[in-house]
Parts: C-alpha cells; structure tokens; sequence
C-alpha cells in the first residue's frame, strides 16, 4: 500500500507540477526582469567602471583594463571614513533599537483601538522629505537653541555645540531610520500570543524572565529585520554627514559622492561602492549566523 | 523632436523588417544632428567635437531659450515671485526664457550633463551660466559654441577687466554674467561679542581662537585657497606647487584644532544668519543680501575675483535666442536693475551711471562698481592644467575632512 501509493500520485502529478513552475517562472519575469536591468546590469557595469585606468594626459578619462590596484588604493585613502561608517551605523542602530522597542511593544500590546492611528503616526514623518527633516534638526540643535543651551549649562558637551558634531551625525541617522526599526518589531511583537506572556506569568516567572525567555526570543526575527534595515542604509548615507557633521564626520558614502561628483574619479568611487557592498553584505551574513535566526528571518 | 541616438538605434532594431529604409531615414533625418555630434563624441576619444558638429540653429521657428543659473542670481519681484527684467525681455523679443535656477556648484552639474555632452544628445539648455574655470573646461572640452558677436552689438560694453582673460581670449564663447569677490563675511553684533572688535579684515581675525567652531569656509577651491595663499604672503594669481602646499598646511592646521565648524557652497548663509556660525569666508553678493547685520570685507591681504560666465552649450539649437537674452542684459540700465538686485560685480560699462537713477548709494559701492585700485587687492586664482586641478583639488579636500 505505502509502495503503492507514490507510484501511483507520481504518474498522475507532474503535468500539475510542470503547469504550475511555468505560471511560477511566468509571474517572476517582471521581478528578475527589473533585477537584470535594474540591479545586474549596473552592478557589473559598476565592476567594470571600478577596474579602469586614467587616460594617460586626459584627466577625468578612463579606460577599461583590470586594475585591481584601485582597490587597496581605495581602501587605504579612505579606511577611516569606512570605520567611522561602522561605528556610527553602529551607534545608531543600537539606539534606534533601543527607542524603538519600548515603542513597538507599546502600540502592539497596549495600542487597542488606537493601533493604526499609532502606526500612522510612526511612519508619517517619512511623508516629509528626508532631506528636509535633516535640514530641521540643524534648527532643533542649533547653538543657542534650548538643546544646546541645557545641555552646555549642565557643561556635559565636549565641543560646547552638538551641531556639526559627531553626536549630530548619529542623533539624525538614529531619527532618520527610525521608522525601519519600529514597523520589522511591531510586526514581530504583534504575531505574539499575548497568552504566552500570561503563562509565563502564571508560571511565576519574573517579568524581566519573561521578557528575556519568551518575548525577546520570539521578537528577534523583528529585531534582525529592524536593525538591519536601519544599519544598511545608515552605512551608506552621506546626508547626514553632510548637513549635520563637521569636517571630522565625513563617512564613506561622502567618499563616494566626492570622488564621483568632486574628482570624477570614477574607478575610485566605483571602488568604494563595491567594497562597501561586499562589506555590508559580509556584515550581515555574520550577523545573520551569529544570531541564529536564520529560518525566522 | 528631440531623439536620442540610442532612441534611433532601437527604432531601427524594431522597424527593420516592417518599415522601408526610406521611413528609416526620414526617423533618423529628425535627429541626424544628434547622430552625426554622436558620431564626433565617440569617434575621437578626447571629447573634443568639432566644429561642425554644432547643431542647426531654429531660432528663427522656435522662439524659446532654456536658460540654467545659480539661485538667487537674478533680480525678482518678492511679492509675485516674476523677474521683472527676464519678462520685460520676453514681451520685447517675443522669445519665451525658460529660466532655471539648477546650477548648485560647478562641479555637479558638470557630472550631471557631462555624458550628455559628450554624446552630443541635446542637454535642454541655450545658456549655462559656469566659474571662469569650469568654462575653461568647457571650451577645452568643444562643450561650448563661438559666439556671434554681430548679434550682441551691446557686448561692447563689457567692461576693460573683463575684456581678456585667459581662458578664452578674446571673449569668444563666454560673456561674464556676474562677477564677485570671496572674503570675509561676519555677523557684526556678535563677532564683536566675541572679540570686542566691530570689523574683521584679516585671516588672522578669522582664525582667531575666540571664534573656535564658529566660522566656515567655501568648499570651493580656488575662493578658500586664494585667500590662505594671499594671507601667507604669496600670489594667487601666480604661485608655486610649494607654496600651494604650504596654504594646505595652514588650513590643515586650522581645520584639525577645531577652528573650522563646516566647509560648504551655499550652506554657510543659513548657519551665519542663525548665528551658529560668526566669520566665514564668502561670497560678496550673499553677504550683502543678508543685510546690515552682516560685514563683508576684503582681506587685507587680498581676495579673489571671480566671474560666473554665460556660455551656449554645445548641443544648443537656440544660439540666436541665446544671443538676444546676453544682447539684453548687457544693456547698461537693465544690467543696473539686475545689480541693483543682486549686488555682485557688474560686468556692464554704464550701469554705474544708470544706477545713480536707481540707489546712488549703491553706485557707489566698490563691490558692484569696483574701481582700478579696488580690484588691485583682488586676483583672479591661477589658471591650473587638469593635472594640477586635480591634484590640488584632492589636497584640498583631503585637508578639509574628504
């Protein structure tokens, strides 16, 4: 009978199956179409651009060739601003996650009816350009605003300004990427049982116990999600950087925007593009290992 | 009308079989300009079209004129948001001005239309408005069409500073728009409560430890590093890799013990109207706009002079059109009312005595009507290979945090 069986589903099912992997490829095409065109072809063209060499006595002309030297070039011209990228992302990822979970436990467990008006609320300062709100907090924390001025009479501030600081830089990467950290938690915390935590409770567990034991456990597909859509593109980003740091803030994706814009050193740029891929994709693959959430994610 | 190169190609990837060769043709005759300035880019390697690459003019049939300037550039009316003198010039000529104020900083809009150029695809614009040294660029570069002085008869008006320069002797592809001086812009109440002096006139004052992470510089090269090589001394007009090297240091120094807050184009104005920032080194006109609150002075060891230039791109199809807006702004009572606005350099002979009409205060200023001894104090920064531009530029940038 158990023999049977298969044998005879297996005659009468791959017609089924080969119809539906053809719909399946037919559905696909749109999205590996815009991959190709959109992400593919770029990103080799990008590899090409990056392994080219000046035309010798035309400046800011290239050539193809395989110049791998760009790389180490590259790196060595600008591991600073790489580093400072990391420990800023860093910061403010960890910040982000710190604000946001509090929050997104709030609204998912206690936000009742008001649910939707709260998620609005989270997501509706994204309505506004990202370019003006950076603007905004050159206002919020300007040297003589109520900020700054607390802050300097508690004499707690090592340059006596936060704007055009390093804190600056991370205080607008943390509110600018805010909202990826909160929708990922909220997502997570909401799926959750809330009877779950009353077992716990019943179980006479402490509730930081349960926090550590169930909620944080059951969260944490949330809190990859949050923490890497917040800490990729803070990686990147130049803006901030720009509007809100001063000459010591400078992070890779200014590098970047420099050599492409300012040099027009292309293969340099294209250089630094790449690297910060194979690094942020490097970064997150360890993340995802050393997380263990590889089948929540 | 206007059909891409690429465009072409693909029609004719698509057509092949149903359509004759005949209506291919014709598809491609729209646009044999742009296949034909394609074929010039791509043929020689060094981007330098030749003349005959220059588009057909339509002037005549198509009385419009895509014109990019910088922002703030032109005089207008607060109240309505019109440009009195570009509507004046529309109702006289009957040519329709596109006016665009997308020309943030030389170098961007550079990378923006730069590819576009060099393949002779038509970048939608009859008149740029570029520094003295990305025009050299251009002109180098074949970015630029000659223009026909017969037609700007009021271009004879140019004054005698500006009549030669370098980069394009003797005027034949660029006319100055504006011109202006970088130097010392200060808010007044407070740099005196900082320092207890009324006036800044010197870099020594600007880099005064009192005013640590209060001032700004321009990340424009050539305006930053003039003024450092004058207050080190040495020319900026003419100095050596050395002495370069040596103003790199000066700054260097500056910037690492906290002293400059930002190095920024157009930026510096919000954070000096603010008051986060106290000293900056800026740009004439800005400082001026911002009122009487605010100095502006030249360093009394020199500042730089520098025009921003009208040029006809090379894929321009309204020259004429082009010609007729300068002819008109070069005009001495509509180039006061534009200075009277504006407050930067005026290029035009006779606006001095047209202003008089206006604000006679105003025509006195040395700013906008400079006299001989005046611009003495002033250098036009020295003209640089693309080696050395490039080299400088990198030192620079490293110097200021880049």
């Amino acid at each position: 009978m158990a023999a049977v069986l298969p044998a005879s589903t297996s005659t009468q099912q791959p017609p089924t199956v080969k119809r539906r992997s053809r719909t399946a490829y037919f559905l696909l095409a749109p999205g590996m179409g815009w991959l190709a065109v959109f992400f593919a072809v770029p990103f080799i063209t990008l590899f090409v651009t990056s392994l080219q060499v000046p035309v010798p006595g035309q400046s800011g002309r290239y050539m193809p060739a395989f110049d791998l030297m760009n790389y180490p070039e590259a790196l060595s011209a600008y591991s600073e601003q790489f580093i400072r990228s990391f420990v800023y992302a860093g910061i403010a990822t960890v910040l982000a996650l710190i604000i946001a979970y509090p929050l997104a436990y709030f609204i998912a467990f206690r936000g009742g009816q008001w649910k939707g008006l709260l998620l609005v609320l989270v997501i509706a300062p994204t309505f506004a350009s990202f370019l003006l709100r950076t603007y905004a907090w050159r206002t919020i924390l300007a040297d003589e605003g109520p900020i700054t001025s607390f802050l300097n009479a508690l004499s707690v501030l090592p340059q006596d300004r936060i704007l055009n600081t390093g804190i600056a830089v991370i205080a607008g990467l943390t509110y600018n990427f805010l909202p990826f950290m909160i929708l990922p938690l909220y997502a997570a915390l909401d799926r959750m049982d809330p009877r779950l935590i009353e077992a716990s409770g019943d179980l006479y567990a402490h509730p930081a116990t349960t926090f550590r034991k169930v909620v944080w456990p059951l969260s944490l597909p949330g809190v990859v999600a949050g923490t890497l859509l917040t800490f990729i593109p803070a990686f990147g980003d130049y803006i901030n950087a720009q509007l809100l740091g001063s000459t010591g803030d400078r992070m890779i994706g200014n590098a970047i925007q420099i050599n492409f814009i300012q040099f027009r050193d292309y293969p340099i740029a294209a250089a630094l593009s790449i690297m910060l891929m194979a690094l942020i994709l490097v970064i997150v693959f360890v993340y995802i290992r050393r997380a263990g959430t590889e089948e929540l994610v | 009308m206007k059909h891409s190169p690429e465009m072409i190609a693909a029609l004719a990837g698509t057509m092949r079989s149903s359509v004759s060769r005949r209506r291919l043709l014709q598809v491609a005759g729209i646009s044999s300009v742009a296949v034909a300035a394609a074929a010039c880019g791509t043929g020689g390697d060094d981007g330098t079209a030749s003349e005959g690459s220059a588009p057909q003019d339509v002037s005549d049939t198509e009385k419009t004129v895509d014109w990019s300037n910088w922002v703030e550039y032109m005089d207008i009316d607060e109240d309505t948001g019109a440009y009195p003198t570009l509507e004046r010039f529309q109702e006289e000529s009957g040519i329709s001005v596109n006016y665009t104020e997308d020309v943030n900083d030389n170098n961007e809009f550079y990378a923006k239309v730069r590819t576009q150029l060099e393949q002779g695809q038509d970048i939608d614009r009859d008149i740029v408005v570029l520094t003295d040294w990305m025009a050299a660029l251009w002109i180098q570069n074949g970015f630029a069409q000659k223009l026909d002085k017969a037609s700007i008869p009021n271009s004879a008006n140019l004054i005698p500073r500006l009549q030669s320069v370098s980069f394009d002797e003797p005027r034949d592809f660029t006319l100055p728009w504006q011109g202006g001086f970088a130097g010392l812009g200060y808010n007044i109440a407070r740099y005196q409560e900082a320092t207890g002096n009324s006036e800044m006139t010197s870099l020594d004052q600007l880099f005064d430890p009192a005013l640590r992470g209060r001032i700004t510089l321009l990340s424009e090269m050539r305006d930053t590093m003039g003024c450092i090589i004058a207050w080190q001394g040495n020319d900026p007009a003419n100095f050596t890799q050395e002495q370069f090297e040596q103003a790199i240091d000066a700054l260097t120094e500056q910037v690492q013990n906290g002293q400059i807050r930002q190095v920024t184009g157009n930026d510096y104005l919000a954070a000096l109207e603010s008051g986060d920032v106290i000293g900056v080194i800026g740009w004439s006109g800005d400082i001026f706009a911002l009122g009487e609150d605010f100095g502006f002075a030249l360093p009394e060891s020199g500042g730089t002079l520098w025009t921003d230039n009208m040029l006809v791109p090379s894929t321009s199809t309204h020259k004429k059109n082009a010609e007729a807006v300068m002819n008109f702004y070069y005009d001495p009572e509509v180039a006061a009312e534009v200075a009277a606005y504006i407050n930067y350099l005026c290029p035009v002979e006779g606006a001095q005595e047209a202003m008089v009409a206006i604000d006679p205060e105003l025509a006195e200023n040395p700013y906008i009507f400079p006299t001989e001894e005046f611009l003495n104090q002033t250098s036009v920064f020295m003209e640089l290979t693309p080696e050395q531009n490039e080299q400088y530029e990198r030192l620079f940038q490293t110097a200021i945090g880049n």
